[in-house]
Parts: structure tokens; C-alpha cells; sequence
């Protein structure tokens, strides 16, 4: 049994507050009818499903990396009156507690994907004496006796991964064909996408399984430069890739939703002075003005915040207000789309008559826009997700990104990126960071799409 | 005309002024001169004196907006907001933590920069209309369905992916051009294909898509449709009516961009090692030397600016339904 003392970072709490009120909001939706009609919609199309439980998985391992803790240590010194129990001083994640079997498992440097030697030659000592050679690593399949047999043992335990994830998909194709069924009898239109699903659940299953049997004992992936396994690098930057997408709506959506409907709503001088400073703000290029940001902060941080903690905390810190900036330099699209449809709807009759009434402006915003508003809100969100993981690794690349000691894709390409001239190549580290980045941006683009075919009035009865 | 143009550049002051503001507040206010100092002697062992001498010799030794101690004018012409910030509406840079004159290599590096911006943004436009053009006439197909989703998947890929991918494939696996460096005249023009390749690549899913939208909007409209009854052909409507109509968004779309040409691109010049301003820009943020970034963020709003003017200009060009009074 594991025990430890909770120690959540503050980007802890920000995520799992935000994911269990979306969840609750979407969930208290989901009793209206038109809402669940929306979502039968989004995900009866199958590319909409299959990307929406890839979000899922996303968040789910952002959530379990998410849920730190200083794990218990037991100081042994042989004598059982001095031996301590003490919690550690460093925070590790649920994320990190499963995936123990890759993440102490360090080698010296670079090995590639399922290798047995290390990938450049060292000085060995065998029986015969010293020699140069490539070293047998130390961890990635140890177990293999001859290395002849590695290709047999790879096979075995593929196949016995294969077998384990037919044995879980059987109950779940089950559950799929009772859904099927389910879904036919309904009269609802259109029908949700289960083949989708089922499909995107076993290959999930698949390569889980399969990763599984391969990934304790070799490096799936490989090892980089200071020898760590390449997949828990990579698994590791879901968080925050995850994190900064998500914080960052999280702090332009108040600017935008404020700003927008204000200057939309009562017009004139404040109408004026939003559309100045937002202009203002966009006048600067993007990047230049997150890299001026986040220069004098850091710089600031530097100078006069030496007594943070942990390096973690710090980290964490410098994340935070990595999403600050970014939220502050991000909301200016959404602040306008909130104007311009604000300008409309103060037109209609109904705000009309609610005015007519003498309902207060506050209410009207609240009662009668705020509700109409709400899919122009939901479909940027989305759509400025996918860019906000892309942008992570650009602004790592530039120097103002995250903290370098976080593990992230950003940094995992930027330290790799110069080991594409050595030959043989290295390849794992830029494509495991690459293929994870791909599938998380193509799902929120995917999902995007179909959320605004859903949402947005006007491409009804269009598709 | 002339008034209207008047106007717009009288409505520019003021935001050149907040994006001074804006600027200054970072540069100085966050960060105190005394920081900066800190910064720049390193942290140990570091006297007063040799800060004060620091901010002198970069002329940093002065009070942020309001000087008490002078007469007159100079109560507010010597002071860092003055002297650091409103100077650069002159078009007065000033000089980088090393000394150069920010002003000489910014001219130096705009050529380089339009180098591979310009060729990339005619290609591209090429490319870009004809692709979309295409899906567009096979719309509501498989080809049509294929295509969207390929621009989606496409859109997903980090443009780092396809600079990287791009110096591989072409540079060290086919030696078919260096795979970075730059180098002037027709002689150079073998360092230009492959940043120029991958960037008409990196930007082809987005851009697709978008020029696919605009073309289906359009193709709805009634003289579409008028167009249709008279009896022309797919290829007539396409070419003829729909992609004269679409141009107008295209092209506004296009100018605005045009003065943000000279700024390069930041990742692709510095991945290519070209000698623009999007290097220039990566290597003072990673440097961080302060002067270039504040010079860059003001060059860089100036042309947006310019750019949203252009725009208005070339709506009545192109549009003549379009008046500005």
C-alpha cells in the first residue's frame, strides 16, 4: 500500500475545479432537451466520437498527473529505532505512481525504441578486458539473456498484450451491440455514432494492452539525452499541453464575455474605449507581445521572488502566468464576435420589451444575451484550444514558453531537434513528441468542427 | 478621400501610443532600470556604483514619466518615457545592449525577410485559390470530404514539424538544397526553396479551408445561380463569376498582411539561420535585449497599422460599391 500527503500545486486545483464544474454544467445540461439534441448531433458523426474519447483519455491522464503528492519514505539505517518514516520532500502525480516502471527506469543516454545497447559506444569491461562497444542499457530488456532472443520475447509479450486486450474488448463489444440495438428501437434522429466509438475504444485497448507487456521491460519509445524513457516524456507533457489550453480560456473568457457584450450592449463611450484598447493590443504581433510579457515577468520573478519553494512550485508559478499572458493577449478574437453579435441582439424585440419593462441592464445582459451568446463562446473555445497546444511548443522553441525543467512537448522538440544531424538518426524523441501533439490537436479540431455544425444557426441545413 | 485617409492616420496616434504604453509599463515599471542592471552585471558582487554607471551608460538614469528636478519642457522630454519610448515615433530606434544602432540593422534585415515572405505569399496565393477552387468543384463529394479532412489534419501539425521535416527530407536525405543559411542575390536563390516550400506547405491546411468557405458562401448567391440559367458551364461559373466575386475578401485578406512582410517569420528565419527580422526578434527575446524587442513591437504595430489602412484603400480599388467618406 502506497500512502502520502496530499500536496497539490495550484495548477492542481485550477484543472480539477474547472473539469469537475464543465462536467457538472454539462451534465445539469444534458436534463434539456434541446442540449442533448445538440450532443446527439456532435457526436452521431464519427469523427466527432472517435476524437471526443480521445479528448477524454487526454484528460483523464492530464487529471491523473494533475493529483500530486509527497510519497511516504521509509529510512532504513538497520536499526529499527532510527529508522524514520518521513513523507519525501519532492511531489510526484498518480501519473507518476503508474507509471513507476518507466520513470526510474534511467539509462546513461540515448537508446533507440526497444534496443538492448545504448545507442553510442562506450568503454565495457568484459572478461577479456576493456573494449569499446555499445553497452548493454541497463534497464531497457535486461531480462533478455541471449540477445539473440529479443525478437521472440518482443513477440511474446506483443501477443500477450493482443490476448489480454481481446479478453477486455469482448465485454465491451457487447455492451456496443446492446447499444446498437438500443439506438435502433430509439426514435431518435440522428443516431449516435457507436461504431465510432467502439472502433476508437479498441484501438485504444490495443495499443494500451500491447504498450503495456513492452513498456516496463524495454523502452517502447527509446531513451534521450540524460537516458529517460522517452514515452513518460511524453505522456508527461499531456498535462501540460492540457493545462495550458485550458487555463488560458479560463482567463480570457471573463475579459471577452465582460468587454465584448458591454461594448456591444450600451455602446458610445464604453463601445469606444474597449474597441481602442483592443485594437491597441492586436496591433502588436502575437508572439512579440507574449515574448515582451513574458521577458519582464520572468525577469521580475527573478529578481525579486528568490524564497519559492520547490523547483516544481516555481515551475508551476511560471505556467500560471504563462496562461495569464496568454489569456490576456488571447481574448481579443472572442471579445469581438461578442460585440458584433451583442450589437444585433440589443436590437431585438425581446431585449426591446425587457427594457420597455424596466428590467435593469445587468439582468438583461445576464437573462436575455448571455444565453444567445453561448455558442459563439463554446465554438471559439474550442477552436483556440488547438492552437494554444500549438503555441506551447512554438513559444518553448523562442525562449518564453514553460519553465525549462518542465517536461513538455515544447521542450521535448527543442532539445531534440539538433540530434536530427547524427547519424544514426534520432527520430523517437522529435516523433513521439510530434505524433501525441497531432492526435491531441487533430481530436480538438475535429470535435471543434462538429461543434459548430452543431451550434451555429446558420450552417444549419447546410451539411 | 484625402480626409478620410487624414483621419484614419490622425486615429492611428493614439494606439501607436498605447502600444508605447503598454511597452513602457513591461519594460520599465515591471522591471525596474535597477533589474535590468542586475540583470545584465550578473548577480555577484555587484556594487551600487556599477549599477548607477550601467543605467548612465545606457541612459536608463533617468525618472520614469515626470522629472522633478528640471525646467520646463525637459520636465517631460528627460525622462525614460521620452527619451526611450516617444522617441520612436521618429523612427528612432536607438542602440542594443551590445551598442549596434538598431535602426541600420533593422533596413539591413528587411531584405532577407521579404526574400522568403514574398515569394511565399504570391505561391501561396497560387496554390492556395486553385486547391480550394478545385475542392469547391467537387463539392459535397468524397473528393470534398478527403480534401477538408486532409486540410484538418494538416492543420493539426506543428509548423515546427514541417520545418524539421522538411531540412531532413530535402537538405540531408536528398541533398537537394542546404539545409540552412542564406545568401544574397540570384546566387541564393537555392536557400530560399526550402523555407518557402515548407511554409506554402505548413500554411496549405488552413488557408484551403478558408478560401473554401469563402468560395461555398458566395457560390449560394443569386448570380451564381443567374449565372447557372443562362446556361454556363461549371468551369465559366467558377472561374468567371464565383473567383472575381471571392477576390475581394481574398484580397483584403492579403493586403492587410502585406506590411507584416518585413517581419519575417520568427521560427522559420531562425530555424534557416536567415539573417532577417524574424531572427533578429528570436535573438534579442533569447538575449533578452529590451531595446530591439520594444523597437520590433513598435515597427511591428506600425505596419499592422498600416496594413489596416492599405485595406481600407484597396476595398475601394476592388469594390466599386464601396465609398469612404
Amino acid at each position: 500500500m502506497i500512502s502520502g500527503q496530499l500536496a497539490l500545486l495550484i495548477s492542481d486545483y485550477l484543472i480539477w475545479s474547472l473539469t469537475l464544474i464543465g462536467g457538472a454544467t454539462l451534465l445539469l445540461g444534458l436534463r434539456n432537451r434541446l442540449q442533448r439534441e445538440r450532443w446527439r448531433m456532435i457526436l452521431s458523426r464519427p469523427p466527432a466520437m472517435a476524437a471526443f474519447i480521445l479528448l477524454l483519455v487526454y484528460l483523464l491522464i492530464a487529471l491523473l498527473d494533475s493529483t500530486h503528492f509527497r510519497p511516504l519514505e521509509i529510512r532504513q539505517t538497520g536499526d529499527p529505532a532510527t529508522s524514520s518514516k518521513q513523507y519525501g520532500t519532492t511531489e510526484i502525480s498518480l501519473l507518476d505512481l503508474l507509471l513507476n516502471r518507466i520513470r526510474l527506469t534511467d539509462e546513461r543516454s540515448y537508446s533507440a525504441p526497444l534496443a538492448l545497447y545504448g545507442y553510442s559506444k562506450e568503454q565495457v569491461v568484459t572478461t577479456t578486458g576493456n573494449r569499446r562497444d555499445y553497452p548493454r542499457l541497463k534497464y531497457g530488456g535486461a531480462h533478455v539473456t541471449d540477445p539473440a532472443n529479443r525478437n521472440r520475447d518482443l513477440l511474446t509479450r506483443g501477443s500477450r498484450g493482443f490476448g489480454i486486450a481481446l479478453l477486455i474488448l469482448l465485454p465491451v463489444f457487447l455492451l456496443y451491440r446492446l447499444m446498437v440495438r438500443a439506438s435502433r428501437l430509439s426514435e431518435n434522429n440522428p443516431r449516435i455514432a457507436w461504431a465510432a466509438a467502439f472502433a476508437t475504444l479498441a484501438g485504444l485497448v490495443l495499443i494500451g494492452a500491447v504498450g503495456y507487456q513492452l513498456a516496463g521491460p524495454y523502452h517502447l519509445l527509446g531513451t534521450d539525452k540524460v537516458g529517460q524513457d522517452v514515452l513518460y516524456l511524453g505522456l508527461k507533457s499531456i498535462r501540460t499541453g492540457m493545462l495550458i489550453g485550458v487555463l488560458t480560456l479560463l482567463v480570457m473568457l471573463p475579459f471577452a464575455l465582460i468587454l465584448g457584450t458591454a461594448a456591444g450592449y450600451f455602446g458610445g463611450r464604453i463601445d469606444d474605449a474597449v474597441q481602442y484598447l483592443y485594437t491597441t493590443l492586436s496591433s502588436i504581433p502575437g508572439v512579440l507581445l507574449i515574448a515582451a510579457a513574458v521577458l519582464s515577468v520572468n525577469l521580475y520573478l527573478d529578481q525579486n521572488l528568490t524564497e519559492v519553494a520547490s523547483l516544481q512550485q516555481r515551475a508551476d508559478l511560471r505556467l500560471l502566468l504563462l496562461t495569464a499572458i496568454l489569456g490576456l493577449t488571447g481574448w481579443i478574437g472572442l471579445c469581438r464576435l461578442l460585440r458584433a453579435e451583442s450589437l444585433k441582439l440589443r436590437e431585438l424585440d425581446y431585449v426591446t420589451a425587457a427594457r420597455a419593462f424596466g428590467v435593469a441592464d445587468v439582468r438583461i445582459l445576464i437573462r436575455h444575451l448571455l444565453p444567445n451568446l453561448g455558442h459563439l463562446v463554446l465554438i471559439t473555445v474550442v477552436i483556440d484550444f488547438s492552437g494554444l497546444v500549438l503555441a506551447e511548443a512554438v513559444l518553448s522553441y523562442v525562449g518564453v514558453g514553460v519553465d525549462p525543467s518542465m517536461i513538455s512537448w515544447g521542450n521535448m522538440i527543442n532539445s531534440a531537434r539538433l540530434e536530427l544531424a547524427r547519424e544514426p538518426l534520432v527520430w523517437w524523441s522529435l516523433a513521439t513528441a510530434f505524433a501525441l501533439m497531432f492526435t491531441l490537436v487533430l481530436c480538438a479540431n475535429l470535435f471543434a468542427d462538429a461543434v459548430r455544425d452543431a451550434l451555429d444557426p446558420r450552417l444549419r441545413g447546410r451539411q | 478621400m484625402t480626409a478620410y485617409l487624414l483621419r484614419r492616420l490622425l486615429y492611428s496616434a493614439p494606439i501607436l501610443l498605447g502600444v508605447n504604453l503598454i511597452t513602457f509599463s513591461l519594460f520599465f515599471i515591471v522591471n525596474s532600470p535597477d533589474d535590468m542592471a542586475h540583470k545584465h552585471l550578473g548577480d555577484k558582487r555587484v556594487t551600487t556604483e556599477m549599477v548607477e554607471k550601467w543605467k548612465q551608460d545606457h541612459g536608463y538614469d533617468r525618472p520614469l514619466i515626470y522629472a522633478d528636478d528640471r525646467r520646463g519642457i525637459a520636465r517631460f522630454s528627460d525622462t525614460l518615457f521620452a527619451r526611450h519610448s516617444l522617441r520612436l515615433f521618429l523612427l528612432d530606434f536607438g542602440r542594443a545592449d551590445d551598442g549596434r544602432d538598431i535602426g541600420a540593422d533593422i533596413r539591413q534585415r528587411m531584405g532577407p525577410s521579404l526574400a522568403i515572405a514574398i515569394p511565399h505569399l504570391l505561391i501561396g496565393l497560387l496554390v492556395y485559390i486553385t486547391v480550394s477552387l478545385i475542392l469547391t468543384f467537387f463539392r459535397a463529394t468524397y473528393i470534398d470530404f478527403i480534401g477538408v479532412f486532409t486540410a484538418v489534419a494538416l492543420m493539426s501539425i506543428s509548423a515546427m514539424f514541417y520545418i524539421i521535416a522538411g531540412q531532413f527530407l530535402l537538405g540531408k536525405l536528398l541533398h537537394l538544397t542546404p539545409i540552412s543559411g542564406y545568401l544574397g542575390g540570384l546566387d541564393g536563390f537555392r536557400f530560399l526553396v526550402t523555407p518557402v516550400l515548407v511554409g506554402l506547405i505548413a500554411g496549405l491546411g488552413s488557408s484551403v479551408r478558408w478560401y473554401r468557405t469563402l468560395f461555398l458562401e458566395e457560390i449560394e448567391k443569386d448570380y451564381i445561380r443567374s449565372a447557372r440559367a443562362r446556361g454556363l458551364g461549371e468551369s465559366g461559373v467558377l472561374f468567371r463569376h464565383l473567383l472575381r466575386n471571392a477576390l475581394i475578401p481574398i484580397l483584403t485578406g492579403v493586403v492587410v498582411i502585406i506590411p507584416t512582410l518585413f517581419m519575417g517569420s520568427l521560427i522559420t528565419e531562425s530555424f534557416f539561420s536567415i539573417p532577417g527580422l524574424g531572427s533578429y526578434t528570436i535573438d534579442a527575446i533569447q538575449a533578452q535585449d529590451f531595446a530591439i524587442v520594444r523597437a520590433m513591437v513598435f515597427l511591428g504595430a506600425l505596419l499592422y497599422i498600416g496594413g489596416l489602412i492599405l485595406t481600407d484603400l484597396s476595398y475601394v480599388l476592388v469594390d466599386p460599391r464601396v465609398r469612404l467618406e
